[in-house]
C-alpha cells in the first residue's frame, strides 16, 4: 500500500513537470513560462532598463561608448569603424533580436520552423520566388567587396555577441512563448533582410489580372480603362524636363503577349500595394531660416515591433542620425551635418511573368526561339516543427524560378500542365548595403550621387537637401528598358524579344537637382511625363498624395519645419474634393427618407478632411466602395481574375463619360445610367452605416471607423495596439490607415548643427515588457514630434543622456 | 512549529536552487524536505504547496509591482485570465502544485522505508 501510494504520488509529480516543460500544440511550456526566476515574468522591465554599463566583447579593436537619451536611442562612439558596426548589431539585437530573427526566417521561408504546418504554403512561396537563391548570390557579391564583407561581418559579430549573453532568464519573450532559441546570426541573415525589404515593396504586380482583363475588352478599352497617364497627372520630375540623352535601343516583337493563361486556382499572393511613402525638400529660397528642410514618412505595415530603430552612429569619417532596419549595418533614412535624405517607394514594373512552354512533363527542357534549353533544379527543405520535412523542387529557367506549376499552388482537379517562371529585379545581386554606407558619410550632392549607383532594387526615390543648399532627387534603381507594354501582361517565354534586353544607364534615370519651382517632393506617383524616353509602367502609381503635397509646398512661402509636420499630417482628401460634389448633385433629394436627409446634410457641409472625429469621411467611403462595385461589376467573375479601374480613371470616366456602357449593371434587366447608380450606392452606403452603429455600439467616426491598429509580427492580440483614434487615410498624405501608414516621420532642417524632429508608431524596445515598446504612439498618433539629440561627440549634451553602457575588447582593461 | 519550519525551508531552498537551475528544481527542493524529515497526514503536500507557492506568488508579485504590470497585462488575455493579478495568483498556484506534489512524493518513499513514530496515547 505505501508503495502504491508512493508510486501514485510520483506518476501525479512526474507527469506535472513533464507537462507543465513540454510545448503541447502551440500552448507553452505553462511552468517554464510562469516560472517567476526564469519565465516571462523576468522580460518586465522598468524605465531604467537593463543594461549592464559595461561589457567586454570578444571580436572588438577597441572600446566603444554607447549613449542612450530619453527616447532610449543609442548614440554610438567608436574608434574603429568595424566596431561602429559590431556595436551597431549589438545595441539592435538587445532591443530587436526577435523581430530581426523572425524577419529573416519570415524572408528564407522558414516559418514552418517555428509555427509549424500551417506557414508551409508561404514558406513554399518564398522559397518558389528565389528569396533564398538570390539572397546567397547577394552574399557572395557583398563578400567579394571589401568595405561590405567588413561591415556586415562586423555586424553579425555584435548580434552573436548578444546571442552569446543571452540565457533561460533573459531570453526574448517570443521566445519563450513559442518555445524555441535564437540561431547564431549570420551575414547570409543581413542579405536575406533586405531581399525581404526588396519583396515588401517590389512584389505587387497584376500581370495575369491584366492579361486577362484585355482578353475580356479588347485593346482599345483596355487602354482606356487602365492608363498609365491619368488626366491630370503629377509626375516626380516636373513635367517639361528636357532629356538630354540617347536611350539604349531594343528589339520589339511582333507578338507583345503570351497565349492566354490558364489562371493559378488560387489567388496569387502580393506585397501590400498600399506600401508608399512621402517625401520632399524645400530649398532655402522657400525656407524661413535660408537652410533647405527635408521631410519623409515611409508607408509600411503598421507592426509592434516596429520595422524602424532609431540609432546614431559615430566613428572615424561618419556622424550620421536616423532610422535604420533592424538586421542591417547602416542609417537608411536620416541626416548627418551636412545632408539629409529620405526615401519613397519608386513604383516601376521590375517583376515580370514569362508563360513556360516545358518540352516534357518532368520539366527538365523547355522551348526558347526553336530548341530546347535545360533547366536547373533547386530542392528546397523546409523543416516543419513537429511534423515531416517538406521537400519542394523549385525549376530555374533563365528568366528566373518558376514559382507557379501544376505542384504549386496544388492543382489536383485538372492537374494540368503549365510553368509560370518569374524576372524579378530582386534576383539582381546588388550592393545597396554600399549606397546607405556612403549616404551616411556624404557631404554633398556629388557623394550622394556617387552613392546611388550601387542602388538597384528596391527602386527607391531619394530626396536630398544639402546645407549648402542644394535639393536633388534622384528616382534610383535598376529599371530593365523595355519595349511598350513589355511585362504589362503574360510574356512569352519561349520568344527571346521578350526576354529583359538591357537596362536602363545610371545617368539616365529620372532626376532632378535644384528645380526652379523650389522644392522637390515623390509620393509613389510616375517618375516623369510620357516625354521621358522609356517605357515607364506600374499598375498604381498615386494620383493624390502627390498632387495634395504639390499643391502645398507651392503656395507656402517661408516655410519653417512645423509647416512640413503639419503637411505630414495633412488629412485633406482630395479625392472626396473631386468627385463628391458630382455624387451629391446627382441625388434626387426629394425621395430622401430621414436618415438619408442626414447623411446627405451632413456631407454637404463636410470640408473634405479626413479628421478622426468627422463621420463624413466613413460615408463618402463606405458610398465610394458601393458605387466602385456597381459601376465594375462587369470586372467580377469567379471564373477568372480580372481587373477594376483605379479611383482616378473612375472619376475620369464619371465626369468625362457618364454614359459609357459600363454603367449598365449586368445582373438587371434595366438600363442603368450614372444617376442610378449613384442613387442606388447612396441608399445602400446610408443602409451599411446604420449596420455599424448598430453592430460596434460606437458613434461612427471616422477613426473608429477606420480602427488604426498596430499588430504584433505574430499576430498576438494583447501584443498590438487597438483601435488608436487617426485621421487621415489612404490616398491622403497622412496615410494613417487600418494597419498600414507612416511608419517613421521625419522633418530635417538642415543647417550647424542640423536639427530634427522624428516619431513612430513604437518604441526602441522590441519587448513587450518594456515601457519602450509602445512609448512614442501617443504622439505619432496626435501628429506631434520629439526633438531628435544629433551629438557632435560622446560628452556632447550630457544632461540629456539618460544611460552610458561601455564596450570594451578583451585585451583591455575593464575598469 | 515545525509544519512553518518546512515550509520556510522549502522556500528558502527552491530559492537557491532557483539562481542556478530551471524551474522544476523547485520540485526537487521540496521532495528532498519530504524525504528528509517526517510528517503527519495531509501537512507533507501543504508544506510543499505552501513553500513553493508562496514562493512563487510573492515573487511574482514583486515582479509585477516593480514594473507597473507591464507584461503581466498583456500575457493574461494569452492565458485566458482577466487582468495582472489573476496571473500572479495562478502562478503561485502553478508552483504550489508542483511543490505539494514534489513534497508529498518525497514523504511517501520516507514512509515505505522509515516507521513514522507513534502517535501519543494510543497503544499498539
Amino acid at each position: 500500500m505505501k508503495v502504491f501510494k508512493f508510486l501514485l504520488s510520483l506518476a501525479i509529480t512526474l507527469t506535472l513537470v513533464i507537462v507543465l516543460s513540454l510545448r503541447i500544440s502551440s500552448t507553452p511550456p505553462l511552468g517554464t513560462l510562469l516560472d517567476p526566476f526564469h519565465g516571462f515574468w523576468q522580460n518586465g522591465e522598468d524605465e531604467a532598463g537593463n543594461f549592464p554599463p559595461s561589457l567586454t566583447l570578444e571580436g572588438l579593436h577597441g572600446a566603444v561608448t554607447i549613449q542612450y537619451d530619453s527616447l532610449r536611442v543609442p548614440h554610438i562612439f567608436a574608434q574603429h569603424e568595424e566596431d561602429l558596426y559590431m556595436a551597431q548589431g549589438y545595441v539592435t539585437a538587445a532591443d530587436r533580436l526577435w523581430q530581426m530573427e523572425f524577419t529573416t526566417y519570415a524572408a528564407a521561408g522558414r516559418v514552418s520552423e517555428i509555427i509549424g504546418a500551417r506557414a508551409l504554403d508561404f514558406d513554399r512561396l518564398q522559397r518558389r520566388k528565389g528569396m533564398v537563391s538570390s539572397a546567397e548570390e547577394a552574399l557572395k557579391l557583398m563578400e567579394s567587396d571589401s568595405v561590405a564583407s567588413k561591415i556586415i561581418e562586423a555586424y553579425a559579430r555584435g548580434v552573436n555577441a548578444y546571442i552569446r549573453q543571452l540565457d533561460e532568464t533573459t531570453l526574448p519573450v517570443e521566445y519563450k512563448l513559442l518555445d524555441y532559441r535564437p540561431e547564431s546570426w549570420t551575414p547570409l541573415k543581413t542579405s536575406l533582410l533586405l531581399k525581404y525589404m526588396a519583396n515588401d515593396l517590389t512584389f505587387s504586380d497584376v500581370d495575369l489580372e491584366n492579361t486577362n482583363t484585355l482578353k475580356l475588352l479588347g485593346k482599345k478599352r483596355f487602354d482606356f480603362l487602365f492608363p498609365t497617364y491619368t488626366p491630370g497627372y503629377d509626375p516626380v520630375v516636373d513635367k517639361g524636363t528636357p532629356w538630354k540623352f540617347k536611350p539604349v535601343a531594343i528589339d520589339t516583337p511582333q507578338v507583345k503577349i503570351a497565349g492566354a493563361p490558364a489562371p493559378p486556382s488560387e489567388k496569387l499572393l502580393q506585397a501590400n500595394p498600399a506600401n508608399g511613402s512621402n517625401n520632399w525638400a524645400v530649398a532655402g529660397s522657400k525656407t524661413r531660416s535660408g537652410k533647405p528642410i527635408l521631410a519623409n514618412d515611409p508607408h509600411l505595415g503598421l507592426n509592434l515591433p516596429n520595422i524602424w530603430y532609431l540609432v546614431q552612429l559615430h566613428g572615424p569619417g561618419v556622424n550620421v542620425f536616423g532610422a535604420s532596419l533592424p538586421g542591417a549595418p547602416n542609417v537608411i533614412i536620416g541626416f548627418n551635418d551636412s545632408i539629409a535624405w529620405g526615401v519613397t517607394n519608386a513604383r516601376r514594373d521590375v517583376k515580370d511573368w514569362y508563360k513556360i512552354d516545358f518540352a516534357n512533363n518532368e520539366q527538365t527542357e523547355y522551348r526558347f526561339d526553336n530548341i530546347n534549353l535545360k533547366t536547373q533544379k533547386r530542392i528546397e527543405t523546409i523543416q516543419v516543427r513537429d511534423g515531416d520535412i517538406f521537400l519542394d523542387t523549385v525549376v530555374y529557367t533563365h528568366h528566373g524560378p518558376v514559382v507557379y506549376d501544376q505542384h504549386y499552388p496544388a492543382d489536383t482537379v485538372n492537374n494540368l500542365q503549365r510553368g509560370y517562371a518569374l524576372q524579378w529585379m530582386a534576383h539582381e545581386p546588388s550592393l545597396e548595403i554600399l549606397t546607405f554606407y556612403k549616404l551616411n558619410r556624404a557631404s554633398n550632392y556629388r557623394d550622394y550621387q556617387e552613392a546611388l549607383k550601387t542602388y538597384v532594387c528596391p527602386a527607391q526615390n531619394f530626396a536630398f537637401a544639402a546645407a549648402n543648399g542644394d535639393i536633388a532627387l534622384w528616382v534610383q534603381g535598376k529599371f530593365p528598358a523595355k519595349w511598350k507594354g513589355q511585362g504589362e501582361f503574360m510574356l512569352d517565354g519561349s520568344q527571346p524579344k521578350h526576354d529583359w534586353q538591357a537596362f536602363i544607364p545610371f545617368e539616365q534615370n529620372v532626376h532632378t537637382l535644384n528645380p526652379a519651382r523650389g522644392f522637390v517632393s515623390s509620393a509613389n506617383q510616375v517618375p516623369a511625363d510620357s516625354t521621358y524616353p522609356y517605357y515607364v509602367y506600374d499598375y498604381n502609381y498615386e494620383h493624390y498624395r502627390n498632387r495634395r503635397i504639390n499643391n502645398r509646398l507651392s503656395e507656402l512661402k517661408k516655410v519653417t519645419p512645423e509647416d512640413m509636420m503639419a503637411l505630414q499630417n495633412d488629412n485633406y482628401n482630395l479625392k472626396a474634393a473631386e468627385i463628391l460634389p458630382l455624387m451629391l448633385d446627382s441625388l434626387d433629394v426629394t425621395q430622401f427618407d430621414e436618415p438619408q436627409q442626414k447623411v446627405y446634410e451632413t456631407l454637404r457641409k463636410w470640408n473634405f478632411y479626413n479628421n478622426a472625429a468627422l463621420p463624413s469621411p466613413a460615408y463618402f467611403d463606405l458610398w465610394w466602395d458601393r458605387l466602385l462595385d456597381l459601376l465594375w461589376d462587369e470586372m467580377e467573375s469567379t471564373q477568372t481574375d480580372l481587373r477594376r479601374p483605379d479611383s482616378e480613371t473612375t472619376i475620369h470616366v464619371m465626369k468625362n463619360f457618364p454614359n459609357d456602357p459600363f454603367m449598365d449593371r449586368q445582373q438587371t434587366t434595366a438600363i442603368e445610367t450614372m444617376t442610378d447608380l449613384i442613387g442606388t450606392s447612396f441608399s445602400e452606403a446610408v443602409s451599411a452605416a446604420q449596420n455599424w452603429t448598430q453592430d460596434h455600439e460606437q458613434p461612427l467616426t471616422w477613426a473608429n471607423f477606420k480602427s488604426t491598429h498596430l499588430s504584433h509580427l505574430l499576430r498576438i492580440e494583447a501584443f498590438g495596439r487597438a483601435n488608436i483614434q487617426m485621421g487621415g487615410g489612404p490616398g491622403i498624405v497622412n496615410a494613417t490607415g487600418s494597419q498600414h501608414g507612416p511608419s517613421w516621420r521625419m522633418v530635417v532642417a538642415l543647417g550647424t548643427p542640423p536639427k530634427a524632429w522624428g516619431v513612430y508608431p513604437g518604441g526602441q524596445s522590441g519587448n513587450p515588457g518594456s515601457p519602450y515598446y509602445d512609448n512614442m504612439v501617443e504622439r505619432w498618433s496626435k501628429g506631434q514630434y520629439y526633438e531628435m539629440l544629433f551629438l557632435t561627440s560622446e560628452d556632447d549634451k550630457a544632461s540629456k543622456i539618460k544611460f552610458t553602457q561601455r564596450l570594451y575588447p578583451p585585451t583591455q582593461e575593464n575598469p | 512549529m515545525k509544519f512553518i519550519l518546512r515550509i520556510i525551508l522549502i522556500a528558502g531552498l527552491s530559492y537557491l536552487a532557483e539562481m542556478f537551475l530551471p524551474w522544476w528544481s523547485v520540485v526537487c527542493c521540496a521532495f528532498l524536505v519530504g524525504l528528509l524529515l517526517p510528517t503527519k497526514g495531509f501537512n507533507d503536500f501543504l508544506s510543499g504547496f505552501l513553500g513553493v507557492g508562496l514562493l512563487w506568488l510573492i515573487f511574482a508579485w514583486m515582479v509585477d509591482a516593480e514594473t507597473n504590470s507591464i507584461l503581466a497585462r498583456q500575457m493574461a488575455p494569452l492565458l485566458f485570465l482577466n487582468n495582472a493579478l489573476v496571473v500572479v495568483a495562478v502562478t503561485g498556484l502553478l508552483g504550489g502544485l508542483a511543490g505539494g506534489f514534489g513534497a508529498l512524493t518525497g514523504s511517501q518513499l520516507r514512509r515505505i522505508f522509515m516507521e513514522e513514530p507513534p502517535k501519543p496515547g494510543y497503544i499498539r
